[in-house]
């Protein structure tokens, strides 16, 4: 990665959510979720598919707009202020969010240049992501866990602040899964990075993870910090 | 000019440049319209009684043959920010929406400028009975380039509304063809005598119609990006 100035951690929480609610029609996918993660915090979401864990990534992501309550993201309020959070928001989707057409690399510099980030980051993250010899492919050609590399190389291009990932490591070979692992991990000259993480792997999130959210239709069904959390907990997530 | 301006400005060079590389790469476009605007004129040379037209006929048989060709485009300049995200993945970037409605409009006024070089000599050659001299070439030119802005600005904004929609096919049609029908019939009036066969002139109240056209959608997309990108 290209040096970045080190600097002070913020003092504004990462994440501050305030009675967030969001409506599709009349269905409730989020229920009034109220949480605090500080700044350089991780933040696992847990919980059965259809419990709103992508939602709440898009809605944080300032994709969408809640449809109640506040969400305040690196000190600023979405979606009201959205173009101060933009570019230092990365944002790792189900959707690799991709080019099918165009190269890797081509898909790289083009995210790279409206990102304003540095072109050179470009070879970086396509060595660090063992991208390097498919770079001319074209991402149509790409298998899922190669996909998924390329989405997330361009995810970190800008650096970002806050990472939301959305089961990262999904289609990915052990190898691959370690080596991307480490790069989503890594915090550059001890600058905290803020993540939110949505997985089905209690025990990787119990691991990595400073705050548990478990999500069950939408509500908020835990959370705690990982020590304080039973297995029964986890079980009754899923049931 | 300003650090704002020209990050603007590189925006929409950088989105543009996507749009003509995804279409040499994958061509749908520029191929789709031009393969309809020749057949249409082809069905039309054997259609038409003698095969051969001027004046107000020619000219409404190349604008509406144009008009068709257009909602081919419009209905495919958003399909990939809809079905490969682009759209969310811009919308994580600083670039402004304005930048990528620019862009867009920018990508469709060239596909329609490179489908008029191509179809409006195969249109001369297979059913127009006059010819152009080199003033009133530019002129028609001139027109043309109007009618194409118009159809870029207004298509592009139909286009982005059209294209969250389930039937995109079917929105884009009703939405485009009252649009832009005032621009087609005042390109119409305006080429019309240069297609005539002893030549005429274009009147200037044309010209300006076209020009306030093209202004007020232009104005009305740069108005509107932000609730068209971020909604």
């Amino acid at each position: 990665m290209a040096p970045a100035p080190p600097a002070t951690a913020p003092a504004a929480p990462g994440v501050q959510l305030d009675g967030l609610i969001r409506r599709r029609g009349e269905r409730l996918v989020l229920r009034e979720i109220t949480l605090e993660l500080p700044a350089g915090g991780t933040l696992a979401l847990l919980g059965p598919n259809g419990a709103g864990k992508s939602t709440l990534l898009r809605v944080l992501a300032g994709l969408l707009r809640p449809s109640r309550g506040r969400c305040r993201v690196l000190g600023h309020e979405l979606p009201r202020e959205r173009h101060a959070v933009r570019g230092r928001v990365g944002y790792l989707a189900h959707e690799p969010m991709l080019y099918r057409d165009l190269t890797v690399r081509e898909n790289l510099v083009h995210r790279a240049r409206l990102l304003r980030a540095p072109i050179g980051q470009v070879d970086e993250l396509l060595a660090a992501t063992g991208l390097q010899r498919r770079a001319s492919f074209p991402v149509a050609a790409l298998s899922r866990g190669l996909t998924q590399r390329t989405a997330a190389a361009a995810t970190l291009l800008a650096d970002p602040e806050l990472l939301l990932l959305d089961e990262p490591l999904a289609n990915l070979d052990p190898v691959a899964a370690e080596q991307l692992g480490a790069l989503l991990d890594a915090r550059p000259f001890g600058v905290a990075r803020t993540r939110v993480i949505a997985g089905h792997d209690p025990d990787a999130a119990l691991a990595e993870a400073d705050l548990v959210l478990g999500l069950k239709d939408g509500a908020v069904a835990l959370l705690a910090a990982p020590a304080a959390i039973t297995d029964a907990e986890i079980g009754a997530l899923y049931r | 000019m300003s650090a704002a301006s020209a990050g603007w400005g590189a925006d929409v060079r950088t989105l543009l440049t996507l749009e003509w590389r995804r279409e040499r790469r994958a061509p749908q476009v520029l191929p789709t319209m031009l393969l309809f605007s020749v057949g249409a004129f082809v069905l039309f040379r054997f259609g038409l009684q003698d095969g051969s037209i001027d004046g107000t006929l020619a000219a409404g048989v190349l604008l509406v043959t144009t008009l068709l060709a257009a909602l081919l485009g419009i209905g495919r300049l958003w399909s990939a920010e809809e079905e490969e995200g682009g759209l969310d993945a811009f919308r994580l970037t600083p670039a402004s929406a304005a930048a990528l409605v620019a862009a867009k409009a920018l990508a469709l006024w060239s596909f329609l400028v490179v489908l008029h070089l191509v179809a409006v000599p195969a249109f001369a050659f297979l059913l127009l009975s006059s010819s152009l001299d080199a003033g009133e070439l530019l002129r028609f030119a001139g027109i043309m380039l109007l009618l194409d802005l118009g159809i870029a600005a207004a298509g592009t904004l139909v286009g982005a509304i059209a294209a969250a929609a389930r039937s995109r096919e079917l929105l884009v049609p009703l939405l485009a063809v009252p649009l832009l029908i005032p621009v087609i019939a005042v390109a119409s009036q305006a080429v019309s005598p240069l297609l005539e066969q002893h030549g005429g002139s274009v009147e200037g109240r044309w010209w300006l119609v076209l020009a306030l056209y093209d202004g007020v959608f232009l104005l009305v997309g740069w108005a509107v990006s932000d609730g068209i990108v971020e909604d």
